[in-house]
């Protein structure tokens, strides 16, 4: 499964995925703008001296949450949602047929998404600049590097996590309400509202175990430069994902058994 | 205009759209708790906020509370006819089914704001009001006729605002038919509607009283709510809820003139 990742059929597939994305520039710029919530984050933060306690001054914290929107950005995943309308509409029966995983397709249709979505996001980052001066900073090359690596991690995850998700279709047919479930914790705990360092310590207790705050707060922080435990986060990242992939196959494997090519 | 063919049609509308709903019951269970979670999660926000701050724009805890539970029901009434309402009118632009509603002896803004219905935003809406009336208590606020009725007038005002926003937005897609994202803008913009409004900056504060007036929606009756509200500031909503309730009527009879219908 792993090796047809770097079949040429795999790149086939993100360029076709890349110019069907091109076609769909305002959509993808409008997904783009509606994750500026980061920012109103920040402006109440700043604005009432809450990260005073934190130890974070108004820069660094600028720069977190700027990354934060660059990390949501770039793992944005909405597979349940694709495949949940493709199995209900009986799209998924020829895919099946093909000698590729049908999951290789909506990854494809991911990464040709992210591609797609980078300029917006730079505009973006431009205009926050514009409004903040004195944050702009260069993360040298190797956190840069690191960062990119986590966020695809992180983007891994999320994309395993739907994955399962969107199998449940087999069973339930509408798993993306299961999915809006999930979406609930990822959104109050993965820090994007609020960095997870302030978070009170009873939940800091446990929040680490979690895959939560490897979503977003371990890669911004990473990015921004913020204090953060590099090895412990990418490792935990890391098993998450060997944690995730085998439970992917096993329910894969599960509901093709199962699949029944509802509408055709 | 027949308000008792309405009324009928509407209840028919009721009956249809509860019946097709329930055939999901493990969905709506989801969705249950799904906006029991999501209310836990912005309390969760909030006193983290208020770990570091006595007050955040000059708001308490026990008076952001009031906010939250606004926009709880706002929410939930969002969920309840707006979103799934629509958002489907993209759909009919995209399919072309739009001929068939425009045709029915109705009228179509009617047909198009409440065809359907779903039934989980009501738990949103119960837990907003429950939330209310535990306000209420924690802030000693005696309610009596005159209070009721103000507090009822500017949720009022609010619900008809929102209504418009969401229907200005879909009612672009007769232009540009592929924006089928532009409501998750408005969504995410909404998001900040959670918040005393004084705790932006100058410069949000302005943009979200006079581009999308989200102040009103939830600020202003909380205000009333906890009885520090000027007078001014509710007329003021109520005119405003006027004349986004007028123009949005224009504008979707003026859109209409563009309606081009699509594949005929």
């Amino acid at each position: 499964m792993i090796s047809n990742l770097i079949s040429p059929k795999f790149f086939t597939l993100l360029k076709v995925q890349y110019s069907n994305m091109l076609e769909y520039r305002v959509e993808i710029a409008l997904w783009a703008i509606s994750g500026i919530i980061p920012f109103f984050m920040l402006n109440i933060w700043t604005n009432n001296d809450l990260n005073e306690s934190l130890n974070i001054s108004d820069i660094m914290l600028s720069r977190y949450f700027l990354c934060a929107f660059f990390v949501r950005q770039f793992s944005v995943v909405w597979v349940v949602f694709s495949f949940e309308e493709d199995s209900l509409m009986g799209k998924v029966s020829p895919y099946l047929i093909q000698p590729l995983n049908p999951f290789f397709r909506y990854f494809a249709q991911h990464l040709a998404e992210q591609i797609t979505r980078f300029p917006f996001a730079l505009i973006i980052a431009f205009f926050f600049f514009l409004v903040n001066p004195e944050s702009i900073w260069i993360p040298n090359f190797g956190i840069l590097f690191l960062g990119t690596i986590s966020t695809f991690l992180s983007f891994l995850i999320q994309f395993l996590i739907q994955s399962i998700v969107a199998c449940l279709c087999f069973w339930t047919e509408k798993a993306s309400s299961i999915e809006r479930l999930l979406f609930i914790p990822t959104l109050f705990l993965s820090g994007l509202l609020a960095p997870v360092v302030s978070f009170p310590e009873n939940v800091k207790s446990w929040i680490y175990l979690t895959p939560f705050p490897y979503l977003i707060d371990f890669p911004a922080n990473l990015l921004s430069g913020n204090a953060t435990n590099i090895s412990i986060g990418f490792s935990m990242q890391i098993l998450w994902i060997i944690l995730l992939f085998p439970v992917f196959k096993k329910i894969w494997s599960e509901g093709t058994k199962k699949y029944t090519a509802m509408g055709s | 205009m027949n308000l008792y063919k309405y009324s009928k049609v509407y209840t028919k509308f009721l009956y249809t759209s509860l019946a097709s709903e329930l055939e999901y019951k493990v969905n709506i269970l989801i969705d249950l708790l799904t906006a029991i979670l999501s209310l836990i999660g912005s309390i969760f926000l909030l006193t983290i906020f208020f770990q570091n701050n006595a007050t955040i724009g000059g708001w308490e805890f026990q008076q952001a509370l009031i906010i939250q539970g606004i926009y709880t029901i706002l929410n939930g009434i969002t969920n309840t006819w707006f979103n799934p309402n629509l958002t489907e009118i993209v759909k009919h632009v995209r399919e072309g089914t739009l001929d068939f509603v425009l045709l029915k002896p109705i009228d179509s803004q009617f047909f198009i704001s409440l065809k359907k219905m779903t039934p989980s935003g009501f738990l949103e809406i119960m837990l907003g009001i429950c939330l209310l009336l535990y306000c209420t208590k924690i802030n000693q606020i005696n309610l009596n006729f005159n209070f009721l009725t103000l507090c009822l007038i500017t949720i009022i005002c609010s619900i008809c605002i929102l209504y418009s926003l969401w229907f200005f937005i879909s009612t672009t897609t007769i232009w540009f038919v592929k924006t089928w994202n532009a409501t998750e803008v408005l969504r995410s913009f909404l998001y900040i509607g959670r918040f005393p409004l004084n705790s932006f900056s100058f410069s949000l504060r302005i943009f979200f009283s006079v581009f999308i007036p989200i102040a009103f929606i939830t600020t202003v009756p909380s205000e009333v709510f906890l009885g520090i509200s000027q007078i001014w500031k509710i007329l003021l909503e109520v005119i405003v809820a006027l004349v986004f309730l007028f123009t949005s009527r224009k504008f979707w009879l003026f859109a209409l003139r563009y309606y081009s219908s699509a594949s005929s």
